[in-house]
């Protein structure tokens, strides 16, 4: 890490002034957002000082059963917000947790075996986040698309069941589309890297002293990772929930 | 012989109730036609006997065993079921029409694609061709040819032809009839009436979600 890189107390102090920026723009323009931006800017502070200490603690801790506790628990808050955009979805949460789990379990599982990280907590904590997270935002567009397409598709669903199929291929394309739908952002995201953005985690370790070379290593690393772990949580979690919109007698609830 | 009975059949959507209390015996080779006004309850009866929906009380008898004995997916491969506004899938003609072998694990019978096809006026190179491309009274043929490609016992049919010329709408009446002189048992939902007493045999009205009439025409 390069020294220089290290951010003062005072320097963040003067940064500090760009909030001012943005209160007088919204001042002039009669915008009214400037209670919201100090409310905005006063938690971000707070929840990031919090975070900051309470990684400094779970990064110390070298015990790999806490790790493993701390996975569980992000999978966990991962899948109870996830199961909030599929409401109609019967065993919301257990499917979100088990998809989110064992995606980001086959993708840390790679990740370890082959060497690219260790299973440290400053590691596999930030790591799994980031696939947790992706996994949860694509599970959450995966219950949406099913259940719209489940209430629109409705017509052609019971054709197929009229002409005798069983529910799952009545409901492949379905399916299919939502799967689609939870993967395209991570593909779409995946396109642009380097062109449209420099992703998060890059740029991060720009900052902090490491050669862009090396850093494009790492980002490399997290495409892979968070597009077979969208893949497999997608898939897992679709294939799971589709039965949800069906009763005994395999029709249409 | 019966072949499909109904027993004390009520059914509720949304604490509405839409049909009540139908009791009807129905025998193998009937040819029934069903009348009513718009939201009488015709076409929720219809998917009652294609096991779309389940009675939310009594029972419907098919062949002596009540539905519940069956698989559905069994059960619905002795129904055909063609509803009022035809749904195509797929991208192509042929999607449709593979699809009933596909779910059997059956390779296409092109023969009897064929014949259905000319039963219906359709042209066989129409097979390759986009849904999305068709006109409405094609796509209500296909529907109800696809169908018919494994013979169904009971053919239920919702106002199909209310979209047809009737030069097609004669054609399919037809096809229909001499599915029925050959075995089949139909049930037709039908706004015309000049269409309901042609062919039938026994003519039933719903109205309000009850049977208001039942009468033997042959």
């Amino acid at each position: 890490m390069n020294p220089g890189t290290t951010i003062s107390i005072s320097s963040l102090f003067i940064a500090s002034s760009l909030v001012v920026v943005s209160l007088l723009f919204s001042y002039f323009q009669k915008l009214g957002l400037e209670k919201e931006t100090l409310i905005s800017v006063g938690r971000a502070i707070i929840q990031l000082v919090i975070v900051g200490y309470i990684l400094e603690y779970i990064f110390g801790q070298k015990s790999p059963v806490f790790t493993t506790f701390l996975l569980a628990f992000m999978t966990f808050n991962a899948a109870y917000n996830a199961a909030k955009r599929g409401k109609n979805i019967r065993n919301g949460l257990l499917i979100s947790f088990v998809s989110i789990a064992v995606g980001a379990m086959i993708t840390l599982s790679v990740l370890l075996l082959s060497g690219a990280i260790q299973y440290e907590p400053f590691q596999v904590i930030p790591i799994g986040g980031m696939i947790i997270s992706n996994a949860m935002v694509a599970l959450g567009l995966c219950y949406r698309q099913l259940s719209s397409d489940f209430k629109d598709k409705r017509d052609e669903v019971e054709a197929k069941l009229a002409l005798g199929a069983d529910v799952l291929p009545a409901s492949l394309e379905i399916i299919r589309g939502a799967i689609r739908t939870g993967m395209l952002p991570t593909i779409d995201s995946a396109k642009t890297l380097g062109i449209v953005a420099l992703p998060g985690m890059m740029t991060g370790l720009i900052l902090a002293g490491v050669s862009p070379v090396m850093a494009i290593r790492y980002q490399i690393m997290v495409t892979f990772m968070l597009l077979s772990t969208t893949a497999i949580a997608s898939f897992m979690a679709c294939y799971l929930a589709y039965r949800t919109f069906f009763n005994q007698r395999k029709q249409l609830i | 012989m019966v072949l499909l009975k109904l027993q004390n059949i009520s059914y509720q959507s949304e604490n509405k109730s839409i049909l009540k209390n139908i009791s009807l015996k129905i025998d193998a080779g009937d040819y029934l036609s069903i009348v009513g006004p718009s939201g009488s309850g015709k076409s929720t009866f219809l998917k009652l006997c294609a096991h779309l929906l389940s009675p939310t009380e009594g029972k419907i008898i098919f062949k002596g065993k009540d539905f519940r004995q069956y698989s559905p997916i069994d059960l619905r491969r002795k129904i055909g079921y063609c509803a009022q506004t035809p749904c195509l899938f797929g991208d192509t003609v042929e999607d449709n029409l593979s699809f009933p072998y596909l779910i059997r694990k059956e390779k296409v019978n092109l023969t009897r694609v064929q014949t259905l096809c000319s039963d219906f006026n359709l042209d066989f190179a129409l097979l390759k061709k986009d849904v999305q491309s068709l006109s409405g009274g094609e796509k209500q043929r296909i529907a109800l040819l696809r169908t018919l490609l494994f013979l169904p016992e009971i053919f239920l049919l919702d106002e199909v032809t209310s979209a047809l010329d009737v030069t097609n709408t004669l054609l399919v009446e037809k096809v229909i009839s001499s599915l029925n002189q050959k075995g089949t048992t139909v049930l037709w939902v039908t706004h015309n009436l000049e269409q309901s007493r042609k062919y039938a045999n026994k003519l039933l009205t719903i109205e309000n979600g009850e049977i208001k009439a039942e009468e033997v025409l042959k």
